[in-house]
């Protein structure tokens, strides 16, 4: 078994108002450390055994037509050790 | 006159489509989310709602729905549709339409009777209004914030495919103000506010929604978007 990870995030252009909102929220409990945040999400999908190339290339296309979508969000594919 | 109003999982806004198409004279189809089937209609409508409660994305999963394949087809060949709010979202997500709706950009679900302006009144959706006519109808969304990139919007407004526009304040962060734009045929209208709950005074802020569904029949009647 193993864990394939998408991360999702917003494209750096896209004005991400949850982050702002998180960033805001910070200072409030007096965290000073953050010049901005952003929020994005994170996909576990769990297969059996390791994972092949042919299952690699799936979910990057998975990852393009579902669990993104491309006009506003980059993703990152990567096998969790 | 066959107008289709699809119901997906969610959708709330179905039954008030319904009801406009009827009230501008048309007759009201439902369409299942789960049957890849027209029923033989001449325009569809993707209403409001919360389509299997806008988990990953807003209109996402709707967006690969049975019915959404002969719907998708049928609209790339020129047969009106209209997209309301989660319609509008659910539109962006099949790319029947550019950009993306998101966030609104503080962060609050927002209701409100808000006024626009209609600028492109040739889409089969906007025809029974007259250009840059203001109306009055109900915006009410968390995720309306219309947004693209910047050849995106060069384009929308180059080719006057911005549909309506909000008037005053900016109620959500969309660029530009933009509450509804076209496919470039003008076939495929996306809409952020709601003219389905604006048909007559009893039920609404006043009757300013009604063309969209008047526009629909007549573009019908002459042949001209289909």
């Amino acid at each position: 078994m193993a864990i394939i990870v998408v991360d999702v995030m917003l494209k750096p252009e896209i004005l991400d108002p949850q982050g702002k909102a998180v960033a805001s929220a910070l200072p409030r409990l007096g965290f000073s450390f953050a010049t901005d945040v952003r929020q994005g999400k994170r996909f576990e999908i769990t297969v059996d055994g390791e994972p092949t190339a042919a299952q690699l290339a799936e979910v990057e296309v998975a990852a393009e037509k579902l669990l993104s979508n491309p006009v506003i969000e980059n993703f990152t594919v990567r096998v969790e050790k | 006159m066959k107008i289709g109003v699809v119901t997906f999982p969610g959708t709330l806004d179905d039954r008030d489509a319904a009801r406009a198409v009827r009230h501008a004279g048309g007759q009201a189809i439902s369409l299942w989310h789960d049957d890849a089937d027209l029923k033989g209609v001449d325009a569809v409508i993707l209403p409001g709602g919360f389509s299997y409660g806008d988990y990953l994305r807003c209109g996402a999963i709707s967006r690969f729905s049975p019915v959404m394949e002969p719907l998708i087809a049928a609209a790339k060949g020129g047969m009106p549709l209209l997209g309301i709010c989660n319609g509008f979202q659910v539109l962006a997500e099949a790319h029947l339409i550019p950009g993306a709706l998101t966030r609104n950009q503080h962060l609050h679900f927002l209701c409100t009777d808000q006024k626009i302006r209609i600028e492109n009144n040739n889409t089969a959706w906007t025809s029974s209004f007259s250009k840059d006519q203001e109306i009055v109808i109900p915006l009410k969304n968390g995720e309306g914030s219309y947004q693209c990139d910047d050849e995106t919007l060069k384009m929308l407004e180059g080719e006057g495919r911005i549909v309506a526009r909000y008037i005053g304040e900016n109620p959500n962060g969309s660029r530009n103000l933009i509450a509804g734009i076209s496919n470039e045929r003008g076939n495929i209208v996306g809409l952020m506010p709601h003219p389905e709950h604006a048909i007559d005074s009893l039920t609404g802020p006043g009757e300013d929604g009604l063309g969209f569904f008047t526009s629909v029949l007549q573009s019908m009647i002459s042949g001209g978007a289909k």
